[in-house]
């Protein structure tokens, strides 16, 4: 058949492209992005499952990967209301399964925490909620971590044995769906095919196992390949305030591992600019114990495990203006948080009785009044007070977390580059 | 079933999965085995279809499986005394079979019984206005061996309004074969002209124009078409197609034909949901009764014109009322919604064209040919010709189906069937709408509002909390899981209402449900997502007080109830 030319708009721009084209495609031609997940450009008829691509069509909200190009099209790609409900799909995404980046062997080249990089995610508007999803280690080749399953359908669609059989399928329904996998039938996969299915997954949920990942994925800052121009880290370009008095910081750790804290040191001489800047107050890194006096700001690393960080916690609240919520633990709970699926008997049964280097008959749990008590879950520091900023990452850099916090106290308006949001 | 029996056909496995499950009470590990090999797919695939539907078990279920429903009009009706009832005759809790294996008991969505609630099937039999006592009374018969037929309900069909001057369309008498009489009078294309001119739209609740549809589906050049009835009739609170199949099944089966022969398909199917399986007999009584009369079968009145018409039973799952899912159903697949690249009429059952209509539009098309258009469109509103049969249940004295004709208020609706003291109306179903004491002035039309068939009554006595959280439950219960914003966002704001509910939200986070619920409104795959956060955000807005009683002034966290799981510990060690 013959191609058609149409007229399509996006953005208020006018373009053309052919009659029948996937919108998604007619948008990239022309420059404009629209973001996608479960999107795989060999998927015909698209799987339409994520619903991250939603655009304005002549008015009304629909997929863009489901649409095909006509004339007198009309898209509306990046609107403010738009650009929020994508970020809500994904932020879903990460409220609904359990992702600790940190711990997970596609970091750095997986598309959820892509997306969450390209939208600017810091804090997720939903409540993270913790649910436990099987690990299914039962197949030979293949390990199941459906705790990442974003249950987009790729794997279901396209991965089959030579004989055309599927080999993974959904099962149950709603908010209890996860991908099956046919034990017999993975083992009629070559052994190429299996890493094929673990490279068609966008996030962490179908490991090839036993297959070590030999070269780092992505690019860091701190990469030898001299191709990759990073900005380099700003100068703290602030004009000492006239009349000399300085920003008053404080900061604590409270479940989290100080590695933000460390971050925090990382801008090496830094530093001393800083100093010249702020004066802290309550802080390990001064080792002031006892607020002294009110501070314009609080650094807070690490979520609520025990009653102690909450106690912390609500004094920081009334002691600083401004309350900045450091990494991914203080902002949802984080790597501490693997333990919120698991009932806290269980927790600390594994961790004073049984656990190997417990000794024989250890029947001790520690308890004394002025131990603090544990909660039954970490909770992220906005479930308890309110949180004025968030700087995400695990850790956030060093540069990611002077820029944000200059330009809170500052007032000054300097972009947070792309290479310095990104922490995996 | 006989292996013998099973033919590598997709589109049978629902039906060869209900044989297992009738035989033995569960489909066994073996009856995957048999149907992986024979219809030669994964063992997986047919797992995952299983799993799908609510009525398929893997595990052995009782001789009698009982399903009472969980809708909140059989909650204000007694549903949970009745529950705790056979809970407490049969020694068992939701979800367990008895250690005899006689009884199994099980929850489900609503059974499309709402005038006589609380109800519960029994092996797909009909329980109906349920008591403690009267569940004793079953209990009893069936443990001294007694036969399930002989103590079955026998339903009555309420039909409460009707046009009192004889101009009512769907309820007037039926006569058998006058509308196939004129449809064989006319060419297709006059069909469908006809359909256009009446003005009618889908019953279902989509109200998409059905001449529209129909013409779509003819202009298609493809040889094999197929005309599909929807009667899965799932939105809690209708009733209104099992009523129609009881009374009338033979206008169904002609409104059918006039589709078939409209568009130029040979066959029909019904997808009949599984819990009116006790209409099945009746309906294959009739659809046999128009083979012996010439009405169906080859050569239909020596016009030329072949019409098969079979009937698919569903499984127990909303969604396979949406009409891709339904499709997928039908073709033995789990009932997932597609994506609309292709609509029906382009590539539907089996990827050839296919119309999709609700019982309603059926009968209607049907009454159409028979009465012609304009007697049709003299009837309604300019936006919503005809009539409409409105299932009305809940709080009045008159519950049973009304056939309105468009245009009528709410309070006329509210005089007609007896009911005071309205506090809170879902109409149109839990996907539809919440109406207050404010809306009593508007109409029941296109022009403002429509209504798919479901009206469930509320006086001031029920708690709105309750309604909510039913409603809410039915859509995290019923989400297909296909896509993000329903799966997930459903379930999340079931957690918030939870939270709000327990005096535990902002007014903040109060009204951040509305704006969640808009991404469900505008990015979900299907029409349930989409709608399934109508009745929260409405509520929001039209019951005020009621959330700012349950609002938090400041948010507060309560420690002592997070440290309760460590002091139980320590406390114990
Ligand atoms: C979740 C969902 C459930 C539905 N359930 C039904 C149903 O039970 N019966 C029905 O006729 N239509 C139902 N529909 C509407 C159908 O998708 C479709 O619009 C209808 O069958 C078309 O027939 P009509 O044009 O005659 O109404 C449902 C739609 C959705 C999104
Ligand atoms: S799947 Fe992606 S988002 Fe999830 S834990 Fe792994 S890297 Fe992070
Ligand atoms: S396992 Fe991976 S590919 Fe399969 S549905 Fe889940 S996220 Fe998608
Ligand atoms: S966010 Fe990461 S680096 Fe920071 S405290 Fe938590 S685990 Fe450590
Ligand atoms: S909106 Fe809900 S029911 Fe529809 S496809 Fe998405 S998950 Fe399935």
């Amino acid at each position: 058949m013959e191609e058609r030319i149409v007229n399509i708009k996006i953005d208020g721009k006018s373009f053309q492209a052919i009659e029948g084209q996937s919108l998604i495609e007619a948008a990239k031609n022309n420059g404009f992005y629209i973001p996608t997940l479960c999107h795989f450009k060999e998927i015909y008829p698209p799987l339409g499952t994520c619903r991250v691509c939603t655009v304005n069509i002549n008015g009304k909200p629909d997929t863009a990967c489901t649409r095909k190009v006509f004339d007198g099209m009309n898209v509306e790609v990046n609107t403010p209301d738009i650009l929020d409900n994508r970020k809500a799909i994904v932020e879903m995404l990460f409220a609904e399964g359990n992702h600790y980046c940190p711990a997970c062997a596609k970091s750095g080249d997986c598309e959820l925490q892509l997306k969450g990089y390209e939208m600017g995610i810091s804090a997720t508007r939903f409540p993270h909620l913790f649910e436990e999803r099987p690990r299914d280690f039962k197949s030979e080749r293949i390990f199941m971590e459906h705790n990442r399953c974003i249950q987009c359908m790729r794997c279901v669609h396209e991965v089959k044995t030579n004989d055309g059989d599927r080999v993974f399928y959904f099962q149950n329904r709603g908010h209890n769906m996860l991908v099956g996998i046919d034990y017999e039938k993975e083992k009629k996969l070559t052994d190429q095919q299996v890493l094929d299915a673990a490279n068609l997954c966008p996030v962490g949920c179908i490991i090839a196992k036993g297959k070590t990942i030999a070269k780092p994925m992505g690019t860091r800052r701190f990469d030898t390949n001299k191709n990759i121009k990073w900005i380099e880290g700003t100068d703290l370009d602030i004009e000492i305030p006239k009349d000399g008095k300085k920003k008053i910081v404080a900061t604590t750790s409270l479940a989290g591992c100080f590695g933000c804290h460390m971050s925090l040191l990382d801008i090496d001489l830094g530093i001393l600019d800083v100093l010249e800047l702020v004066e802290f107050n309550k802080s390990p890194l001064t080792d002031i114990k006892k607020f002294t006096k009110q501070c314009d700001i609080g650094i807070i690393e690490g979520g609520v495990a025990n009653s102690e960080n909450f106690e912390v916690l609500r004094e920081f609240r009334k002691k600083c203006d401004i309350i900045v919520a450091i990494g991914e633990c203080s902002i949802w709970g984080g790597m501490p948080a693997m333990r919120n699926t698991i009932p806290l008997k269980d927790c600390l049964e594994e961790a004073y009785l049984n656990s190997i280097s417990s000794e024989n008959g250890e029947d001790i749990i520690p308890y004394h009044e002025d131990i603090p008590k544990l909660l039954d879950k970490v909770y992220s520091i906005q479930d308890i007070i309110k949180v004025d900023y968030y700087i995400p990452g695990c850790a956030p850099n060093a540069d990611h977390i002077w820029q944000m916090i200059k330009n809170i106290l500052f007032g000054t308006k300097q972009k947070v580059e792309y290479a310095d949001f990104k922490y995996d | 079933m006989n292996v013998k029996e099973i033919k590598n056909e997709r589109t049978q496995l629902l039906n060869y999965l209900w044989e297992f499950q009738n035989a033995k009470g569960y489909i066994s590990t073996a009856d995957i085995r048999t149907l992986s090999r024979e219809l030669e797919v994964s063992w997986i695939e047919i797992e995952g279809v299983i799993s799908f539907y609510h009525f398929f078990k893997r595990k052995p279920t009782g001789k009698y499986s009982i399903y009472i429903n969980s809708s909140i009009i059989s909650k204000i009706k007694g549903g949970d005394k009745v529950k705790e009832a056979f809970e407490k005759e049969l020694g068992v809790k939701l979800g367990e079979t008895d250690p005899s294996g006689t009884f199994s008991f099980f929850e489900t969505a609503c059974i499309g019984l709402s005038e006589h609630e609380p109800a519960a099937l029994i092996n797909f039999m009909p329980f109906i206005n349920l008591t403690p006592k009267k569940v004793a009374n079953i209990i009893k018969h069936l443990k001294k061996g007694g036969k399930l037929e002989d103590i079955a309900d026998k339903i009555e069909d309420y039909i409460r309004y009707k046009n009192d001057k004889g101009e009512a369309i769907l309820f007037r008498e039926y006569k058998e074969g006058e509308a196939i009489m004129n449809l064989i009078k006319k060419r297709p294309e006059e069909v469908i002209a006809e359909m256009k001119q009446s003005g009618l739209s889908g019953r279902g609740g989509a109200f998409f124009p059905t001449g529209m549809k129909w013409e779509f589906a003819k202009q298609s050049p493809s040889k094999q078409k197929y005309v599909i009835c929807n009667a899965d009739e799932g939105e809690p609170g209708t009733f209104k197609d099992r009523v129609l199949i009881n009374q009338i099944p033979g206008l169904l089966i002609e409104g059918m034909i006039t589709g078939g022969y409209a568009i130029g398909a040979s066959k029909g199917i019904i997808y009949l949901r599984a819990e009116y399986r006790y209409l099945r007999k009746k309906l294959e009584d009739t659809i046999q009764h128009f083979y012996n009369i010439g009405l169906l079968g080859e050569n239909i009145l020596g016009k030329n014109f072949d019409f098969d018409l079979t009937i698919m039973q569903g499984a127990g799952a909303y969604v396979c009322g949406e009409e891709t899912a339904l499709i997928e159903s039908l073709e033995g697949n789990r009932g997932g919604p597609r994506t609309k690249v292709y609509f029906p009429v382009e590539k539907g059952y089996l990827q050839k064209p296919t119309i999709v209509n609700n019982v309603e539009t059926f009968c209607s098309a049907a009454r159409i040919m028979e009465l012609g258009s304009e007697f049709y469109s003299s009837k309604g509103t300019e936006k919503t010709k005809g009539t409409k049969l409105l299932s009305i249940s809940g709080d009045c004295k008159k519950e049973g189906i009304y056939e309105i004709e468009w245009g009528i208020t709410i309070q006329e609706m509210l005089d007609l069937c007896g009911a005071a003291d309205i506090n809170y109306i879902q109409f149109s179903g839990p996907s539809g709408n919440v109406l207050s004491k404010k809306d009593f002035n508007r109409k029941i039309s296109g022009e403002d509002l429509v209504c798919g068939g479901s009206v469930m009554l509320f006086n001031n006595s029920r708690d709105v909390f309750d309604i909510l959280t039913n409603l809410s439950n039915f859509f995290i219960n019923e989400s297909c899981g296909l896509c993000t914003p329903c799966r997930a966002g459903n379930y999340l704001i079931g957690k918030r209402l939870e939270k709000i509910r327990n005096n535990g939200a902002t007014m903040e986070e109060i009204q951040e449900i509305k704006s969640w619920g808009q991404v469900l409104k505008d990015s979900s795959r299907c029409g349930l997502g989409k709608t399934s956060t109508n009745f929260i955000t409405d509520a929001i807005n039209k019951f005020p007080e009621l959330f700012k009683k349950k609002a938090l002034k400041n948010k507060e966290f309560d420690l002592s109830s997070a440290l309760n799981d460590y002091y139980d510990y320590v406390k114990q060690n």
